[in-house]
């Protein structure tokens, strides 16, 4: 196995594409590298990213945020202007792991890894965040919500890696949230994940709502139904149940060792309701 | 095999190796440096017994290849006393029976340490949420969570 | 000189403190050194290869591919060991057969298990070994399988072995089965006993396999010598007992293997059993280069024991005004592959607190598809405990009465009969169950969906073969080397400490080293809560003997009589100044004049300690259940425990507060998730869920002293007791809260809420 580090995105791009899918990009390293040690992954290259200025850096655009797809989870974290903007991005990133796990970590391995509750993922569908690729036929975006095909497969072509992730400009009175359930406080993988981005308008209704699931089926959801139960209203008890119902019924869950079906589909609407009313409150602050 | 060849710093000292792609940097402080403070509990970054700073940031050294320590400074249990004088976490442990088996505690001290550069005087909870990604087994965390706290008293100076 | 050294109560000076233990600064830098710390030059990295499936007979194993892989220097299989004898031996509590310990670390016809290991390999590198491994060609057929214990006890279930006939039932049954063995215990009239009652219940409850979970993996160096000498570096409870087993299934003389034993990164009865020592030791052998052997965690779990899962049926009877008159109990314990699981244990503690005229407990040893189970701190009564505790708690709350009043009115105490033999010498369950209720835990305000949860357990203790050594050094400082191993609870200073306390001198002079198995004659291993028992026992009784000698040889140097001597205050004074004057003498003056005067002085004992005295403790627990999600918050733990004698009460409280972060775990997160396939699917800390610090509150400690009459300073072992009440206090909490109770470990989320739903849905 051999290990090359390049310093373009040019140059790890040439590299992918000529090892005829016998590659694998090396960001974070703390999903890779235990697939390794398991046998699941045996590549012959490993194209080390964390080299690129492009890949690690967060800087304000267009009136939103680019955000280098190797930036670690903690320079995220302590980012304050980028956690101000987007806590619940951030309640996400938060999640992954350990305090040592996400000091290598990155939300672009989180997403490339697709598992089905990596846990960055909800929150950036419900942020309408855009996936910034870049390969051998040139760059391209993607919605991130249709950028996971299923469990372990992106919609990657041979030689692409994600390059950023570009975030939308944030509006006056919006507030975002992520929550999980997770049978141990700390260091589980979600059994649910819920993330909710909202905002408000001048009077205190919800104009905009975006909701997506994670874990609950074979990638993460965006749930329009369970957004369109909040908009138009102050979201109150009933718009909350609302929410709560579209969220199970959205629910495509499987029975494994760290959830029932019956469980996630309960559960999806409790955090999808309890991260509404953490949006909720946050966008009051937001004015 | 072709071996990689890696200069890095580790505990302020200039070191070489040569290693495997696929060897983490925790098999090789360990094998090839023969520094065995650093502890493998699980391999997976699940237990924290691996911990170590690399310029200046904690991490576990499992989850991290050897070739990518390249021109790092690395930091181990090993640096983390000053000749005879222990720094006041270490000392801290041993007043207040903060171990018993002792394998999970250079991964506790590093990462404790870690937490008051970055928070000089955290609550009980945060202590215990910084610590989630370092498992012990024999001391349910209540003699290690104070500790931490009495040592973070001493270093404020309070 | 008698092993029975009775308890005295006397002024204390350096027992019952706080002094720092002496592997401390090694512990806190890094430069203690735990099994996988060892290195010797040349040496070879042994990886062992494990059935992938949970049945099937083996018909070929081709290792010549492995072996012709450049880099590889030795291989070996079942061919390289010799068929073992039925014969017993004890490791710990428990009790194995070398039969299945040959077969466990290796198998021959059979592999019964994920993980069961059948061959093994020494290469150059870590990565030369594992290509090796992948090079071995074994040819299965695929046997059915059976991992439920229940289904394995019915008949037509698919046999583990073939010729295992259900002991302990008479006639002897003319069908093998699954069922290794049957015990009872009881006494009285139990028919009688449940007629009397006027308030009966009958509960069943099922528990899942869960691992001590150490998180040091095990990890070995062997060095063999064209000489036939062996040479074993091991983390490890007992090295006497390794010694002994390897030399067994080697075929070697016992003194032809040195074990040192290296520091432990936990244990809790896991490593109470050799797994690749013998492996290593023969690969070394083979190789003529020492061989390491380190466990992965996806090993530990697939391979090592785990404690069992069980079935248990509990019924007890009671008359309204709350005295038992009737208890029963069956437990149903998987024992793994191989038979020899801790029912006989369980049995024993399921109603030890309390005072019964009519008892009968019915135990079943079942082998499963699973890993051989291995001793898991207090083996066996957590699973009893959790079925028992649960019923007691659920019938006082069934006649009105407060959970702990009950357990009182009902408790053991000195004299009480015990149902599997001995009766009760002094012992604290009355003193401890007085504490808890007396602690301002049990009367703090409860909140919204919060509940409260009281449990009690019993230890019985052992003590057994222990030996150690005490010498004096030029200077006057002191060396014991001790046999018996420190697994992490502080003993080494809790040793010194009792020697310290006996000569009269300071702590920091007496340096306790464990020593190798050729520097001292046989230690039993540390298991049953015994180090501070047994080994304090040995070196009270070394302390003195060095005393007596002192004062003979005090006697030689000041010219006066022998009875003239009195040692006091760390120095030779004289007895009674009207007898003989003469000028006292310190340990240094004394040492420095030792090869003159006759040679060093040294104190040493080899006993077979007796007297344990069982342990009992009694918890109490908040909990909060989040009614819309099943997750279980621990708000508040107290721990209340009789340990006789807390001689360092730091390691003592350490004890306490591990044993029930254990015992917490178990309840609410941990177990083994098979596959209907018998495949293991969560091999590894991320999926088999052992608290982190932040799942844990302050964990606040109450010592209780009833001081054991059969040990100098009163000492009752301490370190399993902590473990046995928490599932059950547990449960009693959460059905304080919420009205429901669970009886399926554990009470994880999913169950939780499924209670909650059901009920909601049966009510409404």
């Amino acid at each position: 196995m051999r290990y090359e580090a390049p310093n373009t995105l040019e140059q790890a791009i040439a590299l992918l594409s000529g090892a005829n899918g016998r590659a694998r990009v090396l960001a974070g390293g703390t999903d890779l590298l235990i697939q390794m040690r398991s046998g699941r992954t045996d590549p012959e290259l490993l194209v080390d990213i964390k080299a690129i200025p492009e890949l690690t850096t967060l800087a304000a655009e267009v009136g939103g945020y680019r955000v280098g797809a190797a930036i670690t989870c903690m320079e995220l974290i302590e980012n304050a202007a980028f956690a101000l903007a987007w806590p619940g991005i951030v309640d996400g990133v938060k999640y992954i792991g350990s305090i040592q796990v996400k000091g290598r970590a990155t939300m672009g391995g989180n997403l490339c890894n697709a598992s089905p509750a990596a846990d960055s993922v909800p929150a950036l569908i419900a942020a309408g965040a855009l996936v910034c690729i870049a390969g051998p036929q040139g760059r391209r975006e993607v919605p991130i919500e249709a950028f996971v095909a299923g469990p372990g497969k992106t919609t990657l072509a041979g030689g692409e890696l994600v390059a950023s992730f570009l975030l939308p400009r944030r509006s006056p009175r919006s507030g975002d949230a992520y929550l999980r359930f997770t049978p141990r406080t700390e260091m589980d993988i979600a059994v649910v994940g819920a993330a909710v981005n909202l905002t408000l308008d001048n009077k205190g209704v919800c104009s905009h709502a975006r909701v997506s699931l994670g874990a609950v089926a074979a990638r993460a959801l965006l749930v329009p139904e369970a957004g369109a139960a909040l908009i138009g209203t102050r979201i109150d008890a009933a718009a909350l149940a609302k929410l709560a119902a579209a969220a199970s019924a959205a629910c495509k869950p499987i029975d494994d060792k760290r959830g029932t079906k019956e469980f996630r589909i309960k559960v999806a609407g409790v955090m999808a309701r309890r991260a509404a009313a953490i949006a909720m409150e946050r966008a009051g602050r937001h004015s | 095999m072709a071996r990689n060849h890696v200069s890095a710093t580790v505990n302020g000292d200039q070191v070489e190796f040569l290693c495997e792609t696929g060897q983490t940097l925790l098999d090789v402080l360990r094998d090839e440096l023969r520094l065995t403070g650093t502890k493998e509990g699980c391999g997976t970054g699940d237990c924290g017994a691996c911990s170590v700073m690399v310029d200046g940031r904690l991490v576990c050294s499992c989850l991290m290849l050897a070739v990518e320590a390249e021109g790092k400074a690395i930091q181990t249990i090993e640096g983390m006393s000053a000749g005879e004088a222990l720094h006041p976490l270490q000392r801290k442990f041993v007043e207040h029976a903060a171990l018993q088996c002792g394998i999970c505690t250079p991964g506790i001290l590093i990462a404790a340490r870690a937490l008051l550069a970055r928070n000089p005087d955290p609550s009980e909870a945060e202590v215990r949420f910084w610590l989630a990604g370092n498992l012990c087994r024999c001391t349910g965390y209540h003699k290690i969570v104070d500790a931490v706290l009495d040592a973070a008293r001493e270093m404020r100076g309070a | 000189m008698s092993t029975m050294l009775k308890y005295q109560e006397k002024e204390l000076k350096i027992v019952g403190t706080r002094p720092l233990r002496p592997d401390g600064v090694d512990k806190v830098t890094g430069r203690a050194r735990f099994g996988a710390d060892y290195n010797l030059p040349g040496q070879l990295i042994g990886k062992v290869l494990r059935s992938p499936h949970a049945h099937a007979r083996i018909k070929s194993i081709d290792t010549s591919a492995a072996l012709a892989l450049p880099g590889v220097k030795a291989v070996v299989t079942r061919e390289d060991f010799a068929e073992m004898p039925d014969e017993m031996a004890a490791v710990g509590e428990l009790m194995i057969n070398f039969r299945d310990v040959t077969r466990n670390m290796m198998a021959r016809e059979k592999v019964l298990y994920d993980g069961h290991p059948l061959a093994a390999v020494a290469a150059v590198s870590e990565s030369v070994a594992r290509a090796a491994l992948a090079l071995i060609k074994v040819e299965y057929e695929i046997l059915p399988h059976v991992i439920d214990v229940v289904a394995a006890m019915k008949a037509g279930a698919p046999l583990l072995n073939e010729k295992q006939y259900t002991a302990g039932v008479k006639p002897k049954p003319d069908h093998p089965s699954n069922v290794a063995k049957r015990l009872e215990y009881g006494h009285g009239d139990l028919a009688a006993g449940f007629k009397q009652a006027e308030v009966i219940i009958e509960r069943e409850f099922n528990t899942k396999p869960v691992h001590q979970g150490y998180i040091e993996p095990q990890a070995c160096l062997a060095s063999y010598s064209a000489d036939g000498q062996a040479e074993l570096w091991t983390s490890t409870q007992g090295h006497f007992v390794f010694r002994a087993q390897c030399a067994k299934v080697l075929q070697m003389e016992v003194s032809r293997i040195r074990v040192t034993p290296t520091e432990i990164g936990g244990g809790f009865g896991g490593k109470n059993n050799i797994y690749n020592e013998p492996l290593a030791i023969a690969l070394s052998r083979k190789s003529n280069r020492p061989v390491k052997m380190v466990t992965t965690r996806e090993e530990v779990f697939r391979g090592t024991g785990p404690t069992p899962g069980a079935n248990v049926k509990v019924k007890i009877g009671c008359t309204r005004d709350g005295k038992i008159t009737a208890a029963e109990a069956e437990l149903n314990f998987q024992a793994g592959a191989f038979p020899g699981s801790p029912v006989n244990q369980a049995s024993m503690c399921a109603f030890t607190r309390y005072d019964l005229a009519n008892v009968r407990v019915v135990g079943h040893d079942v082998t499963v598809n699973r890993p051989k189970v291995a001793a898991y701190r207090a083996p066996g009564a957590p699973i009893a405990v959790f079925g028992v505790e649960s019923v007691i708690d659920e019938m006082a709350k069934k006649l009105g009465m407060d959970p702990i009043d009950f357990r009182l009115k009902n408790a053991a105490k000195e004299g009480t009969q015990t149902y599997y033999g001995p009766k009760l010498g002094p012992v604290g369950y009355v003193q401890t169950l007085e504490a808890a209720r007396a602690h301002p835990h049990y009367r703090a305000p409860l909140g919204p969906n919060q509940g409260r949860g009281v449990a009690t357990g019993f230890w019985f203790n052992i003590g057994n073969e222990t030996t150690c050594s005490l010498n004096l050094q030029e200077d006057g400082t002191l060396t014991l080397m001790l046999g018996t191993i420190d697994v992490a609870g502080g003993s080494r200073a809790s040793m010194a400490m009792m020697v310290a306390e006996e000569l009269g001198v300071e702590f920091e002079r007496v340096r306790p080293i464990v020593g190798d198995t050729s520097s001292l004659g046989f230690n039993f291993l540390t298991a049953g809560s015994r180090s501070t028992f047994a080994s304090g026992m040995a070196c009270v009784i070394a302390a003195r003997q060095m005393i007596e000698k002192l004062r003979q040889r005090v006697a030689k140097i000041r010219e006066v009589p022998a009875e003239a001597v009195a040692w006091k205050d760390g120095r030779a004074q004289p007895a009674d100044a009207g007898v003989a004057q003469f000028a006292p003498m310190t340990l240094a003056e004394i040492a420095r004049m030792g090869g003159k005067t006759g040679g060093t002085i040294a104190g040493h004992a080899e006993i077979n300690a007796q007297g344990a005295g069982p342990g009992f403790g009694a918890h109490i627990v908040d909990v909060e259940v989040d009614k819309q999600t099943g997750a279980v918050k621990i708000l508040r733990y107290t721990v209340v425990q009789d340990v006789g004698k807390a001689i360092h009460p730091a390691y003592v409280e350490g004890q306490m507060q591990g044993g029930a972060a254990q015992g917490i775990g178990w309840a609410l997160n941990e177990e083994y998730v098979y596959g209907d396939d018998g495949i293991l699917q969560n091999p590894g800390f991320l999926d088999y869920r052992i608290p982190v610090a932040s799942d844990l509150p302050r964990i606040d400690t109450v010592i209780v002293e009833v001081p054991n009459p059969n040990h100098p300073y009163g000492v009752r072992g301490c370190g399993e007791v902590p473990i046995i009440p928490p599932m059950a206090a547990i449960a009693n909490a959460i059905e304080n809260a919420t009205g429901l109770r669970l009886r399926e470990q554990p009470f994880s989320p999913p169950r939780v809420l499924k209670a909650i739903d059901d009920a909601a849905a049966a009510k409404g």
